[in-house]
């Protein structure tokens, strides 16, 4: 790896923002360009050869997928607009049909909003009960809780790998076994652990995953709905249009593709898909168990440097993901956010997109540190030594 | 001319942020109330207003935000109460204006005046506004 890969970097910036969204590299950038410049079609629909070449260029990205996820099938593989977009479609297209009223789902309350309002909705429109399992003191999932919290009436378990702001890596594996055994099915919402931490679909048995290809430095737009093949074929499809349909003669006499192309209406994200593959292969270059490694040692070292402060707040210490969540006393985290950003640091402020999880942490906002492989010791330094300040306040006002 | 300089102006946001003016809900029926908050943010304020006889004769707020909305807002509060409907409406909009970078009245805002650098920081113009244009809602909701 290489910080010149990344034209963001050569700015003087310290990017902290990665739980947001990650840098782009050149290559997923001229992947980008290149599609446009250079064999610039619609996939799927010619008879001559830059079509030919969009099309192969898009399907070998739903291969990297599927070998990066050990997926069984490339078929299981559906391209979306983002994590978000795929937790909609597994929701509104899988569950609403196959949920009774009363039925419960397994949520926890640092979930993102992407998996609690699609949920909250489903129990307003039908009658199904959203439940929480609840968290430790540490805000963390143990199987125990989960456990406890499964009851006749549970059908599905929907939470994190990763959470976002606490960033503890959920026992998906035992929770999954465990759920499995009792006939309930788990969608793993994957947006911040796939790119940071091996995930083999099969191995885990994960029943669906929704991930996007932004936060691991792939476009924007992109994302991906991973199902077992059973469970992704009866998902109905939220939308009907070109690419998808065989035959349409009357209401009654319809014929839909295959998957995964009855999942995929209309013109997709071609060029971001294809830059999406470029994002993989940069990935499998380093290595992700290398990533997860990185990371976490930067993570002790940026936690051991935090800890030598005397104002400062961490809510999550002994965690496995990437994120760092803190307050300096007596100041608003964005306040904070912005005084670092005078620095060109970046971090983000507020509650993340988790709100239900101010009922845990009894705070509403937090400043989160989020890091990549390319951040550096030299990044931590500078942000440290930032924050050893007793003016941060008085310097965050800019009069 | 009403000039503030750097230190004084950060000593009257600190102040103001520290120990904000009139904090704390009343829950009285002859207020109007309303909420405003910025949702590209974590700025919120519940926001209650007393008029009578077209004088503003209180404001409270409550809620969580930055130092510098909590702080204008404070001094917003300070500013207003006593004024008709027609002056504060005026002195909002001078206020406005020089967050906006526009001509105003610099002798209508005194305090006010500690964020007249804030257009410096695009991201903050929301922060120092919200309380303001909060208080504004309600007043013209009492027409």
């Amino acid at each position: 790896m290489n910080r010149n890969d990344f034209p963001m970097l050569m700015q003087d910036i310290v990017y902290f923002d990665n739980g947001a969204t990650t840098l782009k590299p050149n290559s997923v950038i001229e992947g980008i360009c290149d599609y446009y410049s250079n064999y610039s079609s619609n996939a799927h629909r010619g008879d001559y050869k830059l079509s030919l070449k969009a099309s192969k260029e898009y399907e070998s990205v739903r291969e990297k997928v599927k070998e990066f996820i050990n997926a069984k099938d490339k078929d299981e593989i559906v391209f979306t607009s983002g994590a978000t977009e795929s937790l909609n479609m597994i929701i509104n297209g899988y569950f609403k049909y196959n949920l009774n009223k009363e039925d419960e789902v397994l949520i926890t309350k640092s979930e993102h909003a992407s998996n609690i309002l699609p949920w909250y909705e489903l129990e307003n429109e039908m009658g199904i009960k959203v439940k929480y399992i609840p968290l430790t003191e540490n805000h963390t999932v143990t199987l125990d809780n989960v456990k406890n919290s499964i009851t006749d009436k549970t059908k599905v378990i929907s939470i994190a790998h990763v959470t976002n702001v606490i960033g503890d890596l959920r026992p998906i594996k035992e929770i999954i076994k465990y759920a499995h055994k009792k006939g309930i099915l788990v969608v793993i919402d994957g947006a911040q652990s796939v790119g940071h931490t091996k995930i083999d679909v099969q191995n885990l048995d994960i029943d669906f995953l929704a991930f996007s290809a932004h936060k691991m430095l792939g476009p924007t737009g992109v994302g991906v709905l991973y199902g077992k093949y059973d469970l992704l074929d009866k998902l109905k499809p939220f939308k009907y249009g070109g690419g998808m349909n065989i035959s349409f003669i009357s209401p009654k006499e319809i014929e839909y593709k295959e998957l995964p192309y009855k999942l995929e209406a209309g013109t997709q994200n071609i060029a971001g898909v294809i830059g999406f593959g470029k994002a993989i292969d940069y990935i499998n270059n380093i290595g992700i168990d290398n990533i997860e490694e990185y990371c976490l040692e930067l993570r002790k070292y940026i936690i051991n440097g935090l800890k030598k402060l005397k104002n400062i707040n961490v809510y999550n210490e002994n965690v496995e993901g990437s994120t760092i969540a803190f307050n300096i006393d007596n100041v608003f985290a964005q306040d904070t956010a912005i005084y670092l950003d005078k620095y060109n640091i970046c971090v983000r402020s507020g509650s993340h997109c988790a709100k239900k999880l101010e009922d845990e942490l009894g705070i509403k906002n937090t400043c989160r540190i989020s890091i990549y492989f390319y951040n550096t010791k030299e990044d931590a330094d500078r942000l440290i030594e930032a924050l050893d300040n007793d003016k941060i306040l008085e310097e965050s006002l800019g009069v | 001319m009403f000039k503030l300089d750097s230190n004084l102006k950060r000593t009257l946001i600190l102040g103001n942020y520290e120990k904000p003016f009139h904090k704390g809900l009343l829950k009285d029926k002859t207020y109007i109330s309303g909420n405003k908050n910025n949702s590209s943010c974590i700025d919120n304020f519940d926001i209650e207003l007393k008029i009578e006889d077209g004088i503003i004769k209180d404001i409270r707020f409550d809620g969580e935000a930055c130092a510098i909305a909590t702080s204008s807002m404070s001094i917003s509060i300070g500013k207003l109460i006593g004024k008709t409907k027609e002056e504060a409406l005026n002195i909002i909009e001078n206020y406005e204006k020089m967050i906006n970078e526009e001509k105003y009245d610099e002798t209508l805002l005194e305090e006010l005046m500690a964020y007249e650098d804030i257009y410096k920081q695009p991201a903050r113009k929301k922060c120092a506004t919200l309380g303001i244009l909060g208080i504004k809602d309600l007043i013209n909701k009492s027409k």
